[in-house]
């Protein structure tokens, strides 16, 4: 459908010397409402696996699994619903860097309160 | 190539010139300029991480100093209110990435409609939302000096199957609703700012602003919206979800 729309206005403006019509080239993805339904089913899977697993008791591992599925439900908004799969190398890595630099400052700072009072129990 | 005419640089000067509204002159290419301003919108999203961030640390701290505080006051939450807020928030998202798609493929009517969905599912959200702080309120589980302990010091009494807290470990449930509602506070700010901006989009769009080329206000408020939604996959496992089994220690 995305190339339907677009190949219709390119006949419009013949002369495309500033490139209207594919401002970002055969590299630009537009991502299509199938694949954006997937992902919407996906997520509310997510949500319905993660309120399940809060009710059975898995002692330590709760946190976890509850944490781990909220991860791979960020990982699928960030790559899909924000395009970042589709993004230049520039914004991936800024994105990743700026994900690496809060887990740096979680555990600086968790490893601050945990060594506080070292050796006082 | 789907475009033949997508050589430009040289060959590009050869061509009529195009007038591009959007195209401001200290981009060399429109494509230049658009990652330009993705990469503004993210760095400004990096910010957001980080406040966010410490937000989170902060429950993460005090819930391993107050965990049998942090535990009978996260109980006090409802897992179907909650749960229903992440499917309404996952889906004005989803609506959010069709109104980017609408732009992307210049359908004005789409665009709008997708708009106005986003917007009604954020406006539920909040609505659910204020439902959960009245209940609070009228608990008299607000942090301050009409905050009551009751609940949490003779559970038995009200039905609740938590363990008792003795009066000074249940003064620290009001740390809990603290960061809660600090946390699901600022959330529900940054809502509350999206809407008026999807307001305003809205109305440009109903202009044609945004299905003629230009999509970048769409998509650039679409990752904000989009971060927005994660910030509450994180908020709700860990105010709802996490405290239902409680470690015995």
């Amino acid at each position: 459908m995305a190339h339907e729309a677009q190949s219709e206005h390119a006949e419009q403006h013949y002369h495309d010397a500033m490139n209207v019509t594919n401002p970002e080239h055969a590299s630009h993805h537009i991502v299509t409402p199938a694949q954006y339904a997937l992902v919407f089913v996906s997520l509310l899977a997510g949500t319905a696996l993660t309120v399940v697993a809060a009710n059975i008791d898995l002692g330590v591992f709760n946190p976890i699994i509850a944490l781990g599925i909220a991860c791979t439900k960020a990982v699928i908004v960030i790559l899909f619903f924000m395009h970042v799969k589709y993004q230049s190398h520039l914004i991936k890595a800024t994105v990743a860097a700026g994900f690496f630099l809060f887990l740096v400052l979680i555990t600086m700072t968790l490893s601050d309160y945990i060594s506080r009072a070292w050796g006082l129990w | 190539m789907a475009n033949p005419h997508a050589d430009h640089d040289a060959a590009g000067q050869e061509h009529e010139h195009v007038f591009v509204p959007q195209h401001r002159h200290h981009f060399a290419t429109e494509e230049q300029q658009r990652e330009a301003g993705s990469f503004g919108m993210w760095l400004f999203l990096l910010t957001e991480i980080m406040f966010f961030g410490g937000l989170f640390f902060a429950y993460l701290l005090y819930r391993n100093w107050y965990y049998d505080a942090f535990v009978a006051a996260s109980n006090q939450l409802s897992i179907p209110l909650g749960a229903a807020n992440t499917a309404i928030l996952i889906t004005s998202g989803f609506f959010m990435a069709l109104a980017v798609w609408a732009a992307e493929v210049r359908k004005k009517a789409m665009l709008v409609v997708f708009l106005i969905l986003t917007i009604l599912f954020g406006l539920a959200f909040l609505g659910i939302k204020a439902v959960e702080y009245h209940e609070k309120y009228e608990k008299h589980h607000i942090p301050g000096a009409s905050f009551d302990v009751a609940e949490f010091i003779n559970p038995a009494a009200y039905g609740l199957s938590e363990k008792p807290l003795a009066p000074d470990a249940a003064q620290k449930t009001q740390m809990f609703f603290f960061l809660y509602f600090a946390m699901t506070g600022m959330h529900a700010l940054h809502m509350i700012i999206g809407i008026g901006l999807l307001f305003w989009l809205l109305a440009r769009a109903q202009h044609g602003d945004f299905t003629a080329g230009y999509v970048a206000p769409i998509e650039n408020f679409g990752l904000y919206w989009h971060f927005v939604d994660i910030v509450w996959l994180f908020l709700f496992p860990l105010l709802y979800l996490i405290n239902r089994h409680p470690l015995a220690h």
